[in-house]
């Protein structure tokens, strides 16, 4: 890729609004420039601002601002309706830093594609002041698993060249922690109760990156913001693909997941310690190669946790943790060992 | 009308070509500089995206066409498309319009000028593939300015003037092109279209994006999704803003009637054609004491009938309502005012209550000294033909009823088994 410059914005206190580019420009892999997180959030602004009013401990502005450390140049971003779009836009003030918009809930994807196709008109007619214009979308669970999945799909069919980032807090968040595709079993929400007849939610969550994996697009890749430089370097692969790519980012949420607000980044690292949310890329060259953690896990099998380590740091799972319910526990286990196993048989990179 | 002024394009220099209401609408959005069209296939609006596929495949146009997979994806790939910069283009009927709805207020408030032309068909359920204007009566209140077209060639040329109305920064809003679902969307016709230069001066290229000033920036800039410039569309608006800036859209929507009736105007001075003031189209209504209002491709229908008793001395008159969103209240009092009955013809109903133009002709209608009689005729429903043997019944009810001096029954029905 050519080298670009960054598009100058000069806001009134006369800093520029965001300044990235840790990865060099036509990057293949390497490390970026700057390793250290201190570093990194004392000399770079992402493309989301301070002064947004999602929650204290939220992981998702965390997962935005690493994202946007590695994006490549110019760049929109697409949110679909939830948290993060609620949070960081309140009118007349904006938190980002970066082209952004919002259309509904379910079109997030639909919206990107009009975004893509319109770049690429005025490309093809000279209108373009750039060699590239990335288009990222930002969607909750409930706007991907959910309501957002047949636009999603279909943007994937048609190849549009975007990346598509689910920030994954398990359930509908913004309205007030009801259940989606998304919340895993036994987990408490407000539409999923524990009562005396039902434990929680009944069902499994939905696998949704295997689903894209499914539309054999360029680019898929599971992450969390715990594995901070493993999600950078997806988001920038994703990037720089030619076509769609999707990134499944696993997003604690403090009041839904009933946890202590300090916790965010402990959580998701239990998340990936535990195997029930492994940290894994596909792409249809290489197929699934397990990353980070994840990979260090399949190579020494010790390291895996039980999921009581995930489970009993959240308020949401509480009940999994009484004697009575040792065979809930029991079976949710059994569910992240068959996933799990699944995994490491279609992994190329695992040991076998 | 006085003397015919010489148009800039000549009938002569304009291209005669043969081509039913789905393909005149495809023609125009040709070449109107579209930079994205996203569609999706209904009847009886599919042939126009057919045909537009089809300059995309042979390369005659510079068009991203998404073929996408909802007409909700439609509109929201619309939305993305015009918050870029691009000029957007789609088209739907029925229960894709249906499903669009949502998305309808979006392109609106976010004040984005795509045009959409509706084939009009009924709603289901019964599931039925012929039209009426029911699916165009549910996005009444959406934002979008809503023109309805006669025939063909005012299909053609209402599509690329609908780029120019929504376009213009005094209006800056999505505009809705219904022509007929069948009537007009499958009939031929010989239209006249023009050179494709002639259009693109005449919208002035490809889309400008208006400037803005925003706080945060110093200079005006333009508002579109710019990464030199970043501006954030579609932000959450609570009680303390969102009010005012519904009350924008509805001083844009204000300022619309103007801009459509130059639009008209221009056309008239490049192409030697006009519909009325571009607005209404009124026939035979000076001395009448019987006008029939109505929309779309009835009005053919209607003006021959009226001509048919004009030869007969009976005294009535058409007015064809071109514009129904914003509805011109004012002006259409004005003609009707003198009359005795007023005969509103609707080809929708609002469950419960009476046909959507009859409730805008009442109001219309209620601050007159001296108030015209009014019934309404509900008609067609579900693609039930209008032929002009029913017209004629219609005018000849109504002319009783100027004679009587009193309205029975209000609402009636037209060309429905008792």
């Amino acid at each position: 890729m050519a080298q670009q410059t960054l598009p100058q914005v000069p806001i009134k206190k006369g800093e520029p609004a965001y300044k990235l580019w840790i990865f060099e420009p036509g990057w293949k892999g390497e490390l970026p420039l700057i390793l250290n997180p201190r570093q990194l959030a004392e000399q770079k602004r992402p493309a989301i601002l301070p002064g947004h009013r999602l929650c204290a401990g939220c992981a998702a502005p965390i997962i935005v601002k690493l994202a946007s450390f590695a994006f490549r140049g110019p760049t929109i971003v697409v949110n679909a309706t939830g948290c993060l779009e609620v949070a960081t836009t309140i009118f007349p003030y904006t938190s980002w830093a970066v082209p952004w918009i919002h259309n509904a809930f379910e079109n997030a994807a639909a919206t990107a594609s009009g975004v893509e196709s319109a770049i690429k008109a005025m490309k093809k007619t000279g209108r373009l002041p750039w060699a590239h214009v990335d288009v990222v979308v930002f969607g909750g669970d409930g706007g991907t698993f959910d309501i957002g999945l047949q636009s999603l799909s279909g943007a994937a069919e048609r190849g549009h060249d975007f990346l598509y980032i689910l920030y994954d807090n398990e359930a509908y968040m913004n309205t007030g922690i009801q259940r989606s595709g998304g919340t895993p079993k036994f987990a408490w929400t407000t539409t999923s109760p524990v009562g005396t007849v039902l434990p929680g939610k009944t069902q499994h969550k939905k696998p949704i990156a295997d689903i894209m994996v499914a539309h054999r697009i360029p680019y898929v890749a599971t992450a969390t913001p715990a594995h901070w430089l493993d999600l950078m370097k997806k988001v920038r692969k994703g990037i720089e693909v030619e076509g769609p790519a999707f990134i499944h980012a696993l997003s604690s949420c403090d009041r839904g997941w009933r946890h202590d607000t300090a916790l965010a980044i402990e959580v998701s690292r239990r998340a990936v310690d535990t195997c029930y949310f492994p940290l894994w890329e596909w792409t249809p060259e290489t197929g699934y190669r397990l990353t980070d953690r994840s990979l260090s896990i399949a190579r020494n099998p010790k390291m895996k946790q039980p999921i009581e380590k995930f489970v009993e740091v959240q308020g949401r799972f509480r009940h999994l943790l009484k004697p009575e319910n040792r065979h809930l526990l029991r079976e949710l286990q059994e569910w992240v060992d068959a996933v799990w196993e699944d995994l490491l048989n279609r992994a190329t990179n695992a040991p076998r | 009308m006085t003397e015919a002024v010489t148009p800039k394009i000549p009938l002569e220099k304009q291209k005669l070509l043969t081509v039913n209401g789905d393909e005149a609408v495809a023609w125009a959005a040709k070449q109107s500089l579209v930079d994205v069209v996203a569609a999706y296939p209904i009847t009886p609006q599919t042939i126009i995206v057919e045909k537009f596929s089809e300059f995309v495949a042979n390369g005659e146009v510079h068009t991203e066409f998404v073929p996408v997979e909802s007409e909700h994806s439609a509109m929201s790939a619309c939305v993305g498309a015009a918050a870029a910069g691009a000029r957007a283009f789609t088209a739907t009927a029925a229960n894709g319009l249906a499903l669009m709805w949502e998305i309808l207020y979006i392109a609106a408030s976010l004040r984005l000028p795509i045009v959409l032309a509706v084939a009009n068909r009924a709603l289901s359920a019964p599931i039925n593939i012929h039209c009426d204007h029911s699916d165009a009566m549910g996005m009444r209140d959406s934002g979008w300015v809503q023109l309805f077209v006669e025939n063909v060639q005012e299909a053609y040329d209402t599509t690329i003037q609908a780029f120019r109305i929504g376009e213009d920064e005094r209006v800056l809003l999505p505009v809705a092109v219904n022509l007929d679902g069948f009537f007009l969307s499958h009939t031929l016709e010989n239209i006249h279209i023009l050179p494709d230069e002639a259009v693109h001066e005449f919208l002035g290229g490809y889309r400008k994006v208006p400037k803005v000033k925003v706080d945060y920036f110093e200079e005006e800039v333009p508002l579109m999704l710019n990464p030199a410039r970043p501006l954030s569309f579609g932000p959450l608006d609570l009680y303390d803003y969102y009010f005012e800036h519904k009350m924008h859209q509805i001083e844009a929507m204000k300022r619309v009637p103007e801009v459509v009736r130059e639009v008209n105007e221009e056309w008239y001075a490049l192409t030697g054609r006009r519909y009325g003031d571009g607005v209404l189209v009124p026939y035979e209504v000076e001395d009448a004491d019987v006008i029939v209002t109505v929309l779309g491709s009835t009005a053919g229908t209607v003006r021959h009938i009226v001509k048919k008793l004009r030869g007969e001395g009976k005294k009535v008159g058409m007015v064809r309502i071109r514009m129904f969103r914003p509805f011109p209240h004012k002006e259409l009092a004005e003609i009707l005012k003198g009359t005795k009955v007023v005969g509103v013809m609707d080809r929708a109903i609002s469950f419960g209550s009476y046909g959507p133009s009859f409730l805008e002709i009442n109001t219309a209608l209620y601050d007159l000294k001296e108030k015209p009689l009014l019934v309404n005729y509900v008609y067609g429903l579900g693609g039930r033909d209008a032929p002009p043997a029913l017209i004629e019944k219609m005018f000849e009810e109504l002319l009783r009823d100027a004679e009587k001096g009193f309205v029975e029954k209000k609402l009636r029905f037209l060309g429905v088994r008792e």
